[in-house]
């Protein structure tokens, strides 16, 4: 620190001429190591996840990612492009290259091949693991660009620390969470940021590679569908203001067009980009773009407002009756599919809950809570409408663009809790602009003020800037205080920020999830591996062939690491089979054995916190079994289990419940169990109570293995009786 | 070479065990049976008499062919000396065939420090170990049953020489013994069965006797244990041993009760294990124990000044037929095993085997790493294992750095024994990859200089 302060000094003392230059020279320098600090801090910041626990990965779908990176590294792009994965869906299987978003795996496949090229022979394990903090590292530098791009470098710099610590972000980006979103909102921001380049611009160069992030997009993660709306609305935005240029026209052409090429390479998208309705806007918008410049170019010929009035009239209404029929002939005759549920969702929120039980069953659908908002966005939730309030006094096409990215992703984000993360750059970027305003504006006021005893010394009296002078003089005192005070409250509020960022990410978002942790009567780490013990019995102590029935969310852990066919899986893509599964779950067990005998079940896994108060478990996702089975399979119906609109598993609970498989199999031989001193034996603690049906009987299944805290149990299904 | 002379060697014995074979004979000889554990350890003192009228430089120890394939190691010594002033010294113990061994009879040679003179007597102390040679039975047993095994062998001792008075002691882990056959005198006390005395038994004499008993040790087998040495030249000595466990006994067949197991563990999976002890060198650090799919968390280490004990558990009990894999790494400094040789070569002293206490290792290889750019490594051993060179690719290795591969069989806690392998090593070739790092770091700044100077403009602003 002390050379860097002095050699500019010794320089400065050296060469006056060059004052200025070294300055700027300073300037690049300050801004140059703060990015560098920015980015080495947005990646250990994620760090607390290794140092906690261990390097793994984290949660349900990022073992699929790391399974099929796995694949790809070993067998290569083409075997990985055309794999049929027999281990999920049993009997249906499932087709991997096509089914999924492959830009995640080949992005840790190419780190790791060009580490190992350049001799660094590193674990692939540890590549897909820092995956995520790598990406958040390059999204900072991005939102850097983007915040000078919309505001300025300072508004860019504090974005790019704002969104390096904001735990909206971080949860989704630690550490070991190897999903598909880790790279996605890198992939976003950047095409956000080219486009908005590009529009700017008018180059072809920026829109060109807008597309290309745009694909990048696409290949990584289905929320691109965010894009591919936001811009067409923004396209329109400016256009209803009036804003149309041949810069937008340029921009967007070039991005749809060959974005839309680009993205059809994707073979999980491929035509869905120009037949499904959620890509429809796009292609509308693109041809309205067209209708426009054609208005243009008429109009410059007619050269007679009248004559071009009516022009205008009978265009639009025949471009828009022409376009509509076409989306109804379209839609009609099933060449443009109508929007999947999952869209609809978004735009209702009560939309799957009464259609969709299997998305409104996962939690991170729901819709947001304000506390998780406050916890997610801290201090940024005030920031965002001053940053806004901002925005808008200073309208410019980029500030348009930014107020509607954070306006619609805030209303999704209030949908659906994961998609808090989209919004998370939008409102660090619009928060940084509040942020970066102010403390101008309150700085600019501080210097003013210093300078102008020194401009009047030594200029004396100047005819304009008296005046002005004295204004500002009759309210110095008060407002250099004001400014002082407001400057060291922005700077305890900014302080507050990093505390509450790092304590959410230490305490809250670094849990792998796979591995417990709990503190124990003396203060002491009590670690739950329950689950990891349980896949690993089944991958070194089961046939290599047995099926393996447990509820959706376990199936790419099973098969990820207990290396066991499943029936169902996370990849929810059929909810017939899930209904199956979970019909048998909720049904009495002679009538779930056919069902498992009929899918060649050989194993059931549940998951039981009713010892360790595990709250989490199969007991209670059951009522989400029962609807989904329900939903397909009439038979099942969810009155049956409750009593009086209450689930219970104690002496109360509905006979139905006391004696369907899943209660079977989570409390089996639990009544002979005293979980905690002074409770009777059968104590459930995840649900404090005594259970009712202590004298569980199996039939048709006998335990296999149950881990040391009881966490996993695991049931093997006993071949026919011989027939007599 | 070592072939040619090994072969050299045996056609030696040959030829002067066909001298010897009738005329030594064995005056006294007494057999204990050790089957406490899965290993089976063999201590036999014989009493050997030279009655012929040439100098006897050998003789030969014989075994059934239903031993010969599971064992393990022979050692051999000498006894000279009374009581307390008893002094032994070791003997040279080298298989052998014979041209007219009875039913493939096994044979080692065992070579006297000096011929027996005619009329001489020489007492030795033999130890054999057999591995695999308990068969459970029933095969298959469920978690609230003990265990009981087989063990099959004869009475009388097998041997190409006339033995005047011999004793046989099986030693069993419990009372417990369900039945032995009997070939009079036989008789059984506590732990254990006694056989004879039994007096002058001709050559190749065999009873064979069936001693059926419960045997609870952890039948720990590790089936294939790679142990990769790596050496840094920079202070230390990587190890990382990757294994695959497997509870050898009886089978376990139906249910597995966790509540049984918790509650009853006396009688709840008596045969079954959860715990292993192994056995560090002393100053390790940096210990590690996961598998593939992470780390494990049960596991202690207690460091001392003679060795290091890691206590650890694998993420389940083992039951009969369940398997574990797991890898244990570890670091230990390197002056403590890599020496300067006198004529300026470096070795590296390490132990061979495996570290777990009581198991055997059905294949163990070890791998030791040498620095990158050592030249003309060599290994040397008490016993014969199969040697290979590879080449392994580690951090910015260009060239590869040489796997010397030692690979051996049927291993046992007997086997940990140093060894050495020995290599020449230029210290100049440690400076190598810093260079390489530094020269890297240069070049990109070196590059960003240039970018920041060059204008690529085509047009000139």
């Amino acid at each position: 620190m002390v050379t860097k302060k002095t050699s500019p000094d010794l320089l400065n003392s050296f060469s006056f001429k060059s004052l200025k230059l070294k300055t700027k020279q300073q300037e690049l320098l300050i801004r140059v190591s703060i990015l560098g600090l920015v980015y080495v801090l947005a990646f250990i910041a994620r760090l607390f996840s290794v140092l906690r626990y261990e390097s793994m990965i984290h949660e349900f779908d990022p073992y699929f990612n790391y399974r099929t990176t796995l694949f790809l590294t070993e067998k290569g792009f083409y075997e990985f492009w055309n794999w049929f994965d027999s281990e999920s869906w049993y009997p249906l299987g499932r087709i991997i290259g096509g089914t999924l978003y492959p830009g995640l795996m080949v992005t840790a496949a190419l780190i790791y091949w060009a580490l190992r090229f350049l001799r660094f022979f590193v674990h692939i394990r540890e590549v897909c693991v820092l995956t995520a903090p790598f990406f958040a590292s390059n999204t900072t530098i991005v939102a850097y660009f983007f915040g000078k791009e919309i505001w300025d470098t300072g508004a860019g710099l504090v974005a790019a620390a704002l969104i390096a610590i904001c735990p909206g972000y971080i949860s989704r980006s630690v550490a070991g969470s190897y999903d598909n979103e880790a790279v996605a909102i890198f992939a976003l921001l950047l095409t956000f940021y080219l486009f908005v380049k590009a529009v700017k611009t008018g180059s072809l160069s920026w829109a060109l590679g807008s597309a290309f992030g745009y694909f990048y997009m696409v290949s990584a993660w289905g929320g691109y569908v965010f894009i591919i709306n936001l811009i067409p609305l923004y396209v329109l935005v400016l256009l209803i203001t009036g804003r149309y240029s041949m810069r937008l026209y340029v921009a967007y052409n070039c991005m749809y067009i060959l974005g839309m090429l680009l993205a059809m390479q994707i073979r999980f998208v491929g035509f869905q980009h120009v037949q499904s309705g959620e890509h429809m806007g796009a292609m509308g918008v693109f041809l309205l773009m067209q209708v426009f410049y054609f208005l243009d170019w008429v109009k410059y010929k007619l050269n007679d407002t009248k004559l071009f009035q009516t022009f205008l009239k009978i265009t639009v209404t025949s471009a828009v009756l022409v376009g509509g029929i076409a989306l109804g002939v379209g839609t009609a005759s099933g060449y443009i599919s109508p929007w999947t549920g999952r869209f609809y969702s978004l735009l209702d929120p009560t939309y799957a809950k009464d259609h969709i039980p299997i998305i409104a069953s996962v939690s991170e659908h729901q819709p947001t809570a304000w506390s998780s908002f406050m916890f997610d966005y801290h201090i940024l939730l005030f920031l965002f409408p001053a940053g806004l309030y901002f925005c808008f006094k200073r309208l410019s096409d980029a500030t348009i663009f930014i107020v509607m990215y954070g306006l619609t992703s805030l209303y999704f984000a209030g949908v659906m809790v994961r998609l808090i993360l989209v919004a998370t750059p939008a409102v660090c970027l619009i928060s940084a602009i509040a942020v970066s305003a102010t403390v101008k504006n309150l700085t600019s006021l501080l210097r003013t003020k210093q300078k102008i005893p020194q401009a009047g010394s030594t200029k004396g009296v100047g005819s304009s800037k008296s005046s002005s002078k004295v204004t500002l003089d009759q309210s110095q005192p008060f407002q250099k205080n004001g400014a002082i005070a407001l400057l060291v409250g922005v700077f305890y509020l900014l302080s507050r920020y990093a505390i509450h960022c790092t304590w959410v990410t230490s305490e809250a978002y670094s849990s792998p999830s796979i591995v417990l942790a709990a503190r124990g009567a003396h203060g002491n780490r009590i670690i739950f591996d329950d689950y990891r013990e349980a896949y690993y019995w089944l991958r070194q102590n089961t046939p290599t062939d047995a099926k393996v029935m447990s509820w959706w969310d376990y199936g790419y852990q099973i098969t990820a690491m207990g290396n066991r066919t499943v029936i169902v899986d996370n990849n929810t893509w059929n909810n017939t089979h899930i209904a199956t599964v979970g019909r048998a779950m909720s049904s009495y067990e002679d009538e779930a054995y056919d069902i498992m005998r009929s899918l060649d079940v050989n194993y059931v896994l549940v998951v039981f916190g009713g010892v360790t108060g595990y709250s989490s478990d199969d007991i209670n996702k059951f009522l989400w079994m029962v609807r989904i089975g329900g939903g397909v399979y009439p038979v099942i119906k969810e009155p049956d289990y409750l009593v009086n609109g209450e689930f219970r598993v104690d002496k109360g609970a509905s006979p139905k419940m006391l004696n369907c498989l899943m209660y079977k199999l989570c409390y089996y031989r639990f009544g002979e169990l005293v979980t905690e001193y002074g409770k009777p034996t059968g104590y459930d603690r995840a649900r404090g109570v005594e259970i009712g049906n202590k004298d569980v009987k199996l039939e048709h299944l006998e335990e296999a293995y149950t881990t040391s805290n009881w966490i996993v149990r695991i049931y093997r299904v006993k071949p026919p009786t011989n027939r007599l | 070479m070592a072939a040619r002379i090994w072969i050299f060697s045996v056609a030696v014995a040959l030829f002067l065990s066909f001298s010897s074979a009738q005329d030594l004979q064995i005056v006294n000889a007494e057999r204990r049976i050790d089957l406490s554990s899965h290993i089976v350890k063999a201590f036999f003192t014989l009493k050997v008499e030279n009655i012929g009228k040439d100098p006897a430089a050998d003789m030969l120890l014989a075994f059934p062919p239903t031993q010969i394939k599971h064992l393990s190691m022979v050692q051999a010594m000498a006894i000279t000396g009374k009581k307390k002033k008893k002094t032994y010294l070791p003997l040279d113990v080298k298989p052998t065939e014979q041209p007219d061994a009875p039913n493939d009879t096994g044979y080692f040679l065992v070579s006297f420090a000096t011929p027996l003179t005619p009329g001489e007597t020489v007492t030795l102390e033999v130890l054999y170990i057999l591995t695999h040679s308990l068969e459970p039975f029933p095969s298959e047993i469920a978690q609230s049953e003990s265990q009981l095994v087989y063990y099959r062998d004869s009475a009388v001792i097998l041997s190409p020489y006339h033995i005047k008075q011999q004793t046989t002691f099986f030693k069993t882990p419990s009372a417990r013994v369900e039945s032995f056959t009997n070939v009079e005198p036989a008789n059984r006390a506590g732990k254990e069965i006694k056989y004879g005395p039994y007096e002058d038994r001709a050559p190749y004499s065999y009873a064979p006797v069936n001693v059926h008993f419960e045997n609870n040790s952890p039948f720990a087998v590790v089936e294939e244990l790679v142990r990769e040495i790596e050496i840094s030249h920079w202070g230390s000595l990587q190890i990382t041993e990757n294994y695959r466990l497997t509870h050898g006994g009886a089978r376990h067949k139906g249910v597995f009760s966790r509540v049984d197991y918790q509650s009853r563990r006396s009688i709840s999976g008596s045969s079954s294990f959860n715990a292993l002890l192994a056995v560090l060198p002393p100053k390790v650090n940096s210990v590690y124990y996961r598998d593939d799919i992470g780390n494990i968390s049960t596991s202690h280490l207690r460091t001392g000044f003679k060795k290091s004990e890691l206590e650890f558990e694998p993420r389940y009990p083992l039951f009969g037929g369940w398997r574990a894999t797991f890898i244990i790494g570890y670091r230990v400094p390197l002056e403590d095993y890599l020496f300067e040789a006198p004529d300026g070569r470096r070795y590296l002293n390490f132990t061979f085997g495996c570290p777990l206490v009581e198991t055997i290792v059905n294949k163990l290889t070890i791998k030791v790493v040498l620095p990158e750019g050592s030249k003309d490594p060599s290994a040397v051993l008490p016993f014969t294992v199969n040697q290979d060179l590879q080449v392994k690719y580690s951090y910015l290795d260009i060239v590869g750095r040489t796997v010397v591969v030692l690979q051996k069989d049927n291993v046992v806690p007997t086997h940990n024994v140093p060894f050495q392998v020995y290599y020449t090593f230029k210290p100049i070739y440690m400076l190598a990859e810093p260079f390489m790092l530094v020269s890297a770091f240069f070049f990109v700044f070196v590059a960003s200089l240039a970018y920041v100077h060059i204008d690529l403009n085509i047009v000139k602003k």
